[in-house]
């Protein structure tokens, strides 16, 4: 879909995915490296554990089917080929800290007058503006000051982190959709722009109306309570998450008038297996809200459920779900993610060859289905410089000599 | 003269829930004229659930309606199950750029809406479908949630102490997340038909698109073997690390100290006490070690201050740190502020509410629009009578029909 536009990819982990989702719809990413490789190669895991530049994985899922060349921007021949390569550019993303590009004097300002039609997209922790602009952040951080962590964790500990740091990524996103829609514009207006993302702002969005509406509506701050939520408007508690025989299960009670046929099917498979449903045999579930259940009454049903998802394996209870249209669905792992039928018969995972490692590697899929395109990955991530000598010489035009001397002075 | 990159774009919303519309708002914030589709026979579920205004229950009333449509949108009701409803959404989709729908699987082809009826319609329309496990494959007619597809992804499992079950994120997460890759793609969709005139229809499976945010994790898994092994909120290449308990109730600071530089300047920062010259501490690897030790030293500082002191000390000195925002604090967070990132807008029944918000980016070129949510059916006559012209007498007689409803 996008495979007309060349995109300068400049970022580093904050910003990897904006590059790479429009790689997945066919862009043409020139992921451009400091001389050496990008410091976050370094990130983990690795393959097979060994850490090497090469290796990470963490890498290669966010940098697959892109283009490599390495620059150093910092030096003035570095810069005099950036600005070359902007010149038949449509996009150039960046996660630098704010300013840093005015300082090696690549800002909007001169990139547009080199190409007026080139969109700068510029990802960083609080935005290009304002009192935070120079702060100092990291995952962490981030997922502090975006009301994140407060929300997650046991109300006896302190807050909590992911395990998984995925915190930039919205950001990342958020870049993407700008830079789309700048492009977009750029045919109506005749000209680029810049695209400032913050990553705070794309990440407080995801605190979601549970922080952000009970504030604003009844001037409560939403507590962590481990796996209960309060029913908003009431003091009733009920888990999103729940132990079964081999793991994790997800069931969120919503009642309401789209819940009534789950909520009684519920109710009969309970009682079906011989489990006392107790007060949940008693409500009225085309009738009840949630101001009509009692702390008493919650406390029961939580009673209730959690001894009939105990009798059960993950498997079992999402195979009875499914027949009986109730949403409880299993904390998949990684390895039942790879065996989820719903995802195989779909032809989801696409295995990709990394031939310099002599093994191939199984990635998610596109994140859409398409009638005109496919999306998704088509190569692995690119080594270090792979595409030096099809980006300086074939396209730019540079000879042998001039690489040689470029490499010899550590600017390639 | 600035013009709105989406302005002569028309969307026709037969979405639900959030997914869907939160998808399709990244038109309507840049100019995008939304026509959302509902039933007041079925109400959008966004409508049916607490929390409400003043804690009284109303179709108008819900703040999870409210927050999904922080944006310009004509509302109708239509009434799908009634041969005329189904021939005026013909009608609509006549004139639309977009068809957006967020049913269970199967249910627009019944309708003699599917993506070929709408072809025929129209030869280049953009029809975006959604749903947790996409339109085809044996699970493809079931319900669900992003309550339920947070669970199913994994993203619930990854916030956990090493002797404690794990804690979810935020309640439907993952509807967070997949409405960005269903944006980016309409409009990468929009800018495809303009170049070659080719519509197409978009499948955006919630959980195929999400798993695109823990690819390491499945990379991992294909590789080592290896499954997510939360550790609370210990870091490994970092110290001190995490939530720091400061001066208040439930108030904490994060701090993250990676580099001999940055824990040179912590150091300077708490001014220096004895400990900090403690061999335990001289190396990023002997705190990781003694990290126990250290967070409890770390925090014997900490707690004299307030969260946005120990921030503000911290980054004055180019340490990374920032408070453990509550509800309230982000509301007051003066980042927040200086990109207007909250609107307070007035609601014909909910009075002002201040969380309406745009996208997490800002255009040099364009400013993004919010509104107030739209009522159910607010837009009937206007859009029926001026936009479709359907004649006072029919418009009269369907509404006694239940076409309207």
């Amino acid at each position: 879909m996008l495979s007309c536009y060349r995109v300068l990819d400049l970022t580093n982990e904050r910003g990897f995915l904006c590059g790479k989702v429009l790689a997945d719809l066919g862009a043409d990413v020139i992921k451009i490296e400091r001389p050496g490789g990008d410091p976050a190669r370094n990130i983990r895991p690795f393959y097979h554990d060994i850490a090497h530049p090469e290796r990470s994985l963490y890498w290669f899922a966010f940098n697959g089917n892109k283009k490599s060349i390495t620059l150093d921007i910092e030096r003035t021949d570095g810069q005099e080929i950036l600005k070359k390569l902007v010149k038949t550019a449509d996009v150039l993303i960046e996660s630098f800290d704010p300013s840093y590009m005015d300082k090696q004097r690549l800002g909007y300002t001169i990139l547009s007058q080199i190409n007026p039609m080139i969109v700068m997209t510029s990802i960083s922790s609080f935005g290009q503006k304002g009192p935070y602009k120079e702060y100092k952040a990291s995952e962490i951080v981030l997922w502090a000051l975006s009301g994140m962590m407060y929300m997650v964790g046991d109300p006896d500990r302190p807050p909590l982190l992911s395990s998984y740091p995925h915190a930039y990524l919205f950001g990342a996103m958020q870049g993407a959709i700008g830079t789309v829609t700048a492009l977009y514009q750029r045919e109506i207006i005749g000209r680029g722009q810049q695209v400032d993302v913050s990553a705070q702002l794309s990440l407080v969005w995801t605190t979601g109306l549970e922080v952000q509406g009970i504030w604003d509506f009844f001037k409560q701050i939403f507590k962590r309570e481990g796996r209960m939520r309060l029913r908003t408007g009431t003091s009733v508690r009920t888990p999103i998450l729940w132990r079964c025989k081999d793991g994790d299960v997800g069931f969120f009670m919503l009642l309401g008038v789209n819940f009534i046929k789950a909520n009684t099917a519920l109710v009969e498979w309970i009682k079906s297996e011989g489990v006392n449903s107790g007060i949940m045999g008693e409500i009225d579930w085309a009738e009840v809200n949630w101001d009509e259940i009692t702390e008493d009454m919650a406390c029961e049903i939580n009673e209730v459920l959690t001894k009939f998802f105990s009798m059960h394996s993950k498997q079992e209870l999402f195979e009875g779900a499914i027949k009986r249209g109730i949403q409880i669905v299993p904390a998949l792992t990684a390895k039942e993610t790879r065996e989820f039928t719903q995802l195989a018969e779909r032809n989801y995972w696409l295995k990709i060859s990394h031939p310099e490692l002599n093994t191939t590697i199984t990635y998610p899929g596109g994140f859409i289905r398409s009638t005109e395109t496919a999306c998704g990955i088509r190569h692995r991530a690119p080594l270090i410089g792979e595409h030096n000598e099809e980006i300086y010489k074939k396209e730019l035009g540079l000879s042998g000599k001039d690489l040689i001397t470029l490499k010899q002075s550590g600017i390639i | 003269m600035q013009r709105d990159p989406f302005e002569e774009i028309k969307v026709l919303e037969f979405c639900w829930a959030g997914v869907g519309p939160f998808s399709l708002n990244y038109l309507a914030y840049y100019g995008a004229e939304i026509i959302k589709v509902e039933t007041t026979l079925r109400p959008d579920i966004t409508r049916t659930g607490p929390p409400y205004k003043d804690n009284v229950p109303g179709l108008e009333r819900s703040a999870y309606f409210a927050w999904t449509h922080p944006v310009k949108k004509y509302d109708i009701t239509l009434n799908l199950n009634h041969p005329t409803g189904i021939e005026i959404a013909k009608r609509l989709v006549a004139r639309a750029d977009i068809v957006g729908e967020s049913f269970t699987s199967g249910k627009m082809e019944k309708f003699g809406l599917g993506y070929e009826d709408l072809k025929k319609i129209r030869q280049d329309i953009i029809m975006f479908r959604t749903c947790g496990y996409g339109n085809t494959g044996p699970l493809s007619g079931q319900p669900s949630t992003g309550f339920s597809l947070t669970t199913l992804s994994g993203f619930n499992n990854m916030c956990s102490w090493p002797d404690r079950p794990s804690s979810p994120l935020s309640g439907p997460y993952t509807d967070f997340i997949a409405p960005l890759f269903g944006g980016l793609a309409l409009i990468a969709a929009l800018d495809y038909r303009r170049r070659t005139g080719k519509g197409q229809c978009i499948d955006l499976s919630q959980h195929e698109a999400v798993i695109n945010f823990i690819t390491p994790l499945m990379l991992d898994y294909d590789v080592n073997q290896r499954e997510l092994a939360p550790t609370g909120n210990q870091c490994v290449y970092a110290a001190p690390y995490g939530p720091y308990r400061c001066k208040g109730d439930d108030r904490w600071c994060a701090i993250a100290v990676s580099t001999d530089e940055e824990w040179g300047i912590f150091c300077n920062v708490i001014g220096n006490p004895a400990w900090t010259k403690d061999q335990k501490f001289s190396t990023l690897l002997s705190r990781l070690k003694n990290h126990h030790e250290l967070d409890t030293l770390v925090e014997e500082w900490t707690i004299n201050f307030e969260a946005k002191e120990v921030m503000a000390m911290m980054q004055a000195a180019g340490v990374p740190a920032g408070v453990v925002s509550n509800a309230q604090d982000l509301f007051e967070d003066p980042q927040l502020k200086h990109y207007h990132h909250f609107h307070e807008l007035d609601h014909p029944a909910m009075g002002k509410c201040a969380f309406y918000q745009g996208p997490g980016f800002r255009l040099s070129e364009a400013d993004y629009e919010v509104a107030r949510p739209p009522l159910l059916g607010e837009d009937n006559e206007y859009v029926y009578t001026k936009i479709l012209g359907i004649s006072d007498n029919d418009f009269v007689k369907w509404i006694q029909d239940g076409v309207f409803d």
